[in-house]
C-alpha cells in the first residue's frame, strides 16, 4: 500500500468518481455529507475498509443501477444503511421513518427558515433525552 | 391549500436521498457516534478542493469575453450553461457584478439554496444562522470580519437565495491582469469571491 497514513482507505471505495487530482467528485451536497459520515465512523473504528468494500460492491453491481455511475452514491447511500442496520446502530425501519419525517418537515418550513425535524407536522416532539 | 401559488412554492423540498442522509446522521447524532463539526470539517476538506472552479471559469470567461459577459448579465442560467454547468434542480441563476460603486453579498439560511453546480458544496459558515441575519443587518461588519474593508461610499447589495433563483457574485477583475488566459485568471477566483464575502485575489498573490 503506497497511501500515506492521513489517506482513509475509505478513499479508495470501488468505483469513487474523481477530479483530475484525485479527490472525490460530488455533485450534490448530500454526497458529500454520506461521504463524510463514512469516512468518520470507519475513523472512528465501527467498521473496517474491507467490511465497507464489501457492501458498497455488492450495492453498486446490484440490478438496474445506472450503467454511466451516475448513481454511485445512492449505491453508497444503501450499502451504509445496510451495513449500519447490520451493526446493530440503525434500524432500516426507524431510518425509513426519519426519511419521511425529515421530508415532511422540509415542505413544512417557510424559505429562510432552518428545516428542522421538529417541523415536521407528524410528529410528536419526544420529551426524553 | 387555498393558496394561488400551489404549483411551486413548496419552498422546501428534500430528496429521498437528501432525506436518507439526514435521516442517518440524525440516528447517528443521537447514538453520539458522530460529531457535526468533524463531518463540516471532512466536506470542507474536499470542498475547497472540487467545488468552486465551475464558477471561477464562469468568471474568467466573463473578464475576457464581453460578449460573454453580456449575456451573463441577461440570462445567466442559459450562459453558464453554455460552459456546462447546470443546476440538477432546475433552479435559475442570475449573475450580478460587482463595479466601483456596488459590491454584492449573497446569503439564504439554508444549504439548500446554494448555487452547487458553480460552487460546489457551501461552506459551514454559509448555513449558519448567524450569517444570513447579520448579512442583512450589518453587510459592513460581517464582510470586515471576512478581511474585507470597502470603501464608505462603496454601496453594499445583499441578495437572497431562493430555491427558484441563486446567484453569483462576479468580483471585479483585478488591476494588472490584461492579456492573461482564462486558466489564469480563474486561479484568481476564489469561492468567498463568487459569495461576495471576499474579492478576487491580486495577481502577485496568485498561487
Amino acid at each position: 500500500m503506497s497511501l500515506c497514513d492521513a489517506v482513509s482507505p475509505l478513499l479508495v471505495s470501488p468505483g469513487l468518481p474523481r477530479s483530475g487530482e484525485g479527490d472525490p467528485v460530488f455533485a450534490e451536497p448530500w454526497q458529500a455529507e454520506v461521504f463524510a459520515i463514512t469516512v468518520h465512523l470507519h475513523e472512528r473504528g465501527l467498521f473496517t475498509w474491507p467490511e465497507w468494500a464489501s457492501h458498497l460492491t455488492l450495492e453498486v453491481h446490484r440490478a438496474g443501477r445506472a450503467e454511466d455511475g451516475s448513481d454511485y452514491f445512492e449505491a453508497w447511500v444503501a450499502a451504509l444503511t445496510r451495513l449500519l442496520a447490520e451493526k446493530g446502530v440503525a434500524d432500516e425501519t426507524l431510518v425509513l421513518a426519519l426519511q419521511q419525517s425529515w421530508q415532511r418537515a422540509a415542505e413544512a418550513t417557510p424559505h429562510g427558515q432552518p428545516i428542522q425535524l421538529e417541523n415536521d407536522p407528524h410528529r410528536s416532539r419526544r420529551a426524553e433525552e | 391549500m387555498s393558496g394561488d401559488h400551489h404549483d411551486h412554492h413548496h419552498d422546501n423540498h428534500y430528496s429521498d436521498m437528501q432525506a436518507r442522509v439526514r435521516a442517518l446522521e440524525t440516528v447517528l447524532t443521537e447514538k453520539g457516534l458522530i460529531d457535526p463539526g468533524a463531518l463540516d470539517a471532512i466536506v470542507e476538506t474536499y470542498e475547497t478542493k472540487v467545488g468552486p472552479r465551475n464558477g471561477a471559469r464562469v468568471v474568467a470567461r466573463a473578464w475576457s469575453d464581453a460578449a460573454f459577459a453580456d449575456w451573463l448579465s441577461r440570462d445567466a442560467t442559459a450562459a453558464i450553461a453554455s460552459l456546462g454547468y447546470t443546476g440538477r434542480q432546475g433552479e435559475h441563476m442570475r449573475a450580478v457584478f460587482n463595479t466601483n460603486a456596488t459590491h454584492n453579498l449573497v446569503v439564504c439560511t439554508l444549504c439548500s439554496c446554494y448555487p452547487w453546480s458553480v460552487l460546489g458544496l457551501p461552506p459551514v459558515w454559509y448555513k449558519a444562522p448567524a450569517y444570513r441575519s447579520r448579512a442583512v443587518i450589518d453587510p459592513r461588519g460581517v464582510l470586515r470580519e471576512f478581511g474585507v474593508t470597502l470603501p464608505e461610499e462603496k454601496r453594499i447589495r445583499v441578495w437572497d437565495s431562493t430555491a427558484e433563483l441563486r446567484y453569483l457574485v462576479v468580483p471585479q477583475r483585478p488591476a494588472g491582469t490584461d492579456g492573461w488566459s482564462e486558466a489564469d485568471l480563474a486561479g484568481l477566483v476564489t469561492r468567498d469571491s463568487m459569495i461576495g464575502t471576499g474579492l478576487a485575489r491580486l495577481p502577485e498573490t496568485a498561487a
